[in-house]
């Protein structure tokens, strides 16, 4: 922690004369003075015991701190001994791997992060993302191979991984509005409403007296109301949203900063209660109120489309899959189901909305945006029209939220006015905090970590807690996901306090944070935000 | 003022700007010839940095009209100015600091592309022939301001003076008809002044760009000003050559109080 704050101070102080120095950095001092090998020796040695005592409490705790410090290490030993500590690390996960005590996956795993220290830094600009999209896309095939996870359990299910892969695009769509743009909107949530309230319309019975169908799978005989393939409705999601984020952003973005946090958590507190009480607008039922929408038509591809790519896409998404895989030295046999067509889709939107936000980001328009968020004085007078191009942001970050919103609204096969409500906002937003604002790679890990601790981890940790955690026959018997809100407050608060830029900060954003930008007001109110 | 006197490029014509009760600018009349340099001098408070930010759009004038290449341009908001032909940079310079040299100029060209949110998606051939040429011209600039090799340096690690050039280069990568420099030699030292002076000379004489800077540096507004005009307490008080404003008694009495005007003429008489 000490250690941080003086990193960030810039300077690296400790071995200075002073009297004033701690006995921490006597320590440090000292531990400086040690020839490399005794360094190494000592922790290594040390990440032993260390590794032995945490194996006793949980074996896989275990591995993972003698793997974690041998990689570290590798990454740190000079050039002449690269080479057999590199063989003594192969040994080492051999070992494990032979001796069957620990699952393959885990040293399957491991040797792939170990992989991807070694790529040179020249190719880790493509070939990172790529190892993880890879193992993302095999991920439902080896799930229920997986070793258990320290304190988190058992690795997340294929499920719940179509609940993270909705929320980092969500994340990602909002990372364009307050990580580019620097325009803080605390209601999201509502773009998420639009886009699963589109879907539900287009999808369900809910307009009885309608009576139209578009490539639609999976219908009854003798269906009433709208039904429109999926694959045409996150389209008019996408764009629907993307209109309202221009009709909402027009009267709002002419605000800065905290005004404009204002009046989006003023939106994303009506929408919600619009859809609630959307029943019985003037006699009609919207959104059917409380109940909410439900039962959504399953996504499919239709039989044509399915005949014709050889069965590869399928028809129906809920009436799908019987093929099994099996690779027999991994004990992998695996029976694909539906999840794992959703899982894959979602796979799909994240990586068209990855590429969309990674285009803009490098673009005329990203560079305005970044301009506008460091100070919109000097980038209107370099010619950026503010209003224009902030509206742009919004647009695009509720685009992507209105296709998140209408494809987890299908995944659920049902959309309640409770999914909306303030907090959801607020999660989202903490996943771009805590990924790093501005940087897409940062975004994408701190959403899947945040969504995967609401859906399963908290559940799983408390589990953890309650069965490790005793004093004689006393246990805690703590609910812990009653806590997620405190949880994830005690996260953001961590996370500001000692590394406000997040996990993967964007370089720029961490020397704003650290700097601050000047960007003092200098208009006119009737000239600010006029386009 | 004649706007239809296709020899000026900017006509600021009875401009005034009040903030309360307070005259920030008391209807002054200004044109700038095209192809000079026209410093604007006074002393602290005279209202000339109002006057400017009138000029570009950040203020709008409580009177008065700006005309712009022969079109109004009075309350436009600062981007559409930008647009129209007008770059500046800032007394208290307001540069893209997180952003690279590089990347601070690119944006200064932002009204000069084309490419949108859908085409710059599918980067169609279109876009990055664009982005290909705003690099290129962006590459010329820093060199032109030499700047070169800090393109990729982070704007903020820039030192001062290269800071002040790095908002010219942003400011000229506008395209600009006319370009407005608020204090552009404030913090610097004399040689770096010297330097600067040649410079606006240079952008003046190869590029034949009109140039409007505040200054209170006599010595540059001296050495490469064809006119100077003189604002005190909002109003225009004296204009001409450098040579006749230095001589103007209101001019040393604004700058140096009745008492000196008193005392040179004295001196004068005897």
């Amino acid at each position: 922690m000490s250690e941080q704050l003086t990193s960030h101070a810039g300077g690296t102080q400790g071995e200075s004369p002073s009297e004033q120095v701690g006995y921490r950095n006597k320590v440090r001092a000292r531990w400086r003075t040690l020839a490399f090998e005794q360094r190494l020796v000592i922790s290594l040695g040390g990440a032993l015991v260390a590794a032995i005592l945490l194996w006793l409490v949980d074996h896989a705790l275990g591995y993972a701190a003698l793997v974690i410090t041998t990689i570290y290490w590798l990454r740190h030993v000079p050039a002449r001994y690269k080479l057999p500590a590199e063989a003594a690390f192969v040994v080492l996960l051999a070992i494990l791997a032979l001796t069957w005590t620990t699952p393959w996956s885990l040293v399957l795993l491991i040797a792939v992060f170990a992989a991807i220290t070694w790529i040179p830094g020249n190719r880790k600009a493509w070939a990172v993302p790529v190892a993880f999209l890879v193992l993302a896309i095999l991920y439902p095939f080896y799930a229920d191979q997986m070793f258990t996870m320290p304190i988190f359990g058992v690795w997340p299910d294929v499920g719940t991984g179509v609940y993270m892969l909705v929320f980092v695009m969500m994340a990602v769509g909002l990372n364009i509005v307050v990580g580019y743009a620097g325009l803080l909107d605390l209601g999201y949530v509502a773009f998420y409403a639009f886009g699963a309230y589109t879907a539900a319309w287009l999808m369900s019975l809910q307009f009885p007296h309608a009576h139209y169908s578009l490539g639609a799978v999976g219908l009854l005989p003798g269906w009433v109301g709208v039904h429109i393939s999926i694959w045409i409705v996150l389209v008019l999601a996408g764009c629907i949203t993307a209109l309202s984020g221009i009709v909402i952003g027009l009267p709002t973005l002419r605000l800065r900063g905290d005004y404009l946090a204002i009046v989006t958590l003023g939106f994303g507190e009506i929408l919600p209660k619009v859809a609630q009480n959307g029943d019985s607008l003037f006699g009609f039922n919207l959104t059917n109120g409380p109940n909410g929408i439900t039962p959504l038509d399953a996504p499919g591809f239709g039989h044509h489309l399915s005949s014709w790519t050889g069965g590869f896409l399928p028809a129906n998404y809920l009436q799908c899959c019987t093929q099994t895989v099996n690779v027999g030295f991994l004990h992998i046999h695996h029976q694909i189901q539906s999840y794992d067509v959703y899982f894959w889709t979602a796979i799909v939107l994240l990586i068209f909305t990855v590429f969309v936000s990674l285009r803009l980001q490098y673009s005329r328009l990203g560079r305005a945006w970044i301009a506008i968020r460091e100070d919109e004085t000097a980038a209107a007078a370099m010619g950026i029209p503010l209003m224009r191009t902030k509206t742009w942001a919004y647009a695009s970050g509720a685009f992507f939220g209105g296709i998140a919103g209408a494809y987890y609204a299908v995944f659920k096969s049902a959309t309640f006015p409770g999914d909306f409500y303030f907090n959801i906002s607020v999660f989202i937003l903490c996943m771009v905090i805590l990924g790093g604002m501005g940087n897409i790679w940062g975004v994408i890990v701190g959403a899947a970590f945040l969504a995967y601790l609401n859906q399963e981890g908290l559940a799983n940790t408390g589990a953890w807690l309650n069965t490790n955690i005793h004093v004689g026959g006393w246990r805690p018997n703590i609910n812990v996901p009653l806590y997620a809100s405190g949880i994830y407050g005690v996260i953001i608060l961590i996370v500001m306090l000692f590394r406000p830029e997040g996990l993967i900060p964007s370089r720029r954003r961490a020397a704003e944070l650290h700097e601050g930008v000047h960007d003092e007001p200098l208009y006119d109110h009737e000239v600010a935000g006029s386009t | 003022m004649s706007d239809d006197n296709g020899n000026d490029v900017l006509v600021a014509d009875n401009l005034r700007k009040e903030f309360g009760g307070l005259v920030a600018v008391n209807n002054v009349t200004f044109s700038v010839p095209r192809g000079k340099v026209i410093s604007l001098i006074g002393p602290n408070g005279a209202g000339k940095t109002t006057f400017f930010n009138m000029l570009t759009g950040v203020y709008r004038p409580t009177s008065g009209s700006v005309t712009l290449l022969g079109e109004d341009v009075t309350g436009k908001p600062p981007h559409a100015i930008t647009a129209r032909g007008i770059g500046r940079t800032f007394q208290n310079i307001r540069l893209f600091q997180n952003m690279t040299a590089m990347e601070n100029v690119l944006v200064g060209m932002h009204a000069r592309m084309h490419a949108n949110l859908f085409n710059s998606v599918l980067r169609t051939p279109k876009v990055k022939r664009e982005e290909q040429k705003v690099r290129e011209r962006a590459l010329e600039l820093l060199q032109f301001t030499g700047l070169r090799r800090k393109a990729q340096e982070a704007a903020r690690n820039l030192p001062y003076g290269e800071q002040r050039k790095l908002e010219v280069a942003r400011a000229l990568a506008t395209e600009p008809q006319l370009l407005l420099l608020d204090e552009p030699t404030a913090g610097m030292n004399p040689q770096e002044s010297a330097e600067f002076t040649a410079f606006v000379a240079r952008l003046r004489d190869e590029e034949h760009l009109t140039v409007l800077m505040i200054e209170h540096d006599m010595r540059v507004v001296m050495g490469v000003s064809d006119r100077v005009s003189v604002l005190d307490y909002g109003e225009k008080i004296a204009e001409g050559s450098p040579r006749e404003v230095q001589k103007n008694e209101r001019v040393i009495e604004a700058y140096l109080g009745k008492a000196a005007v008193e005392d040179m003429k004295r001196q004068g008489l005897s």
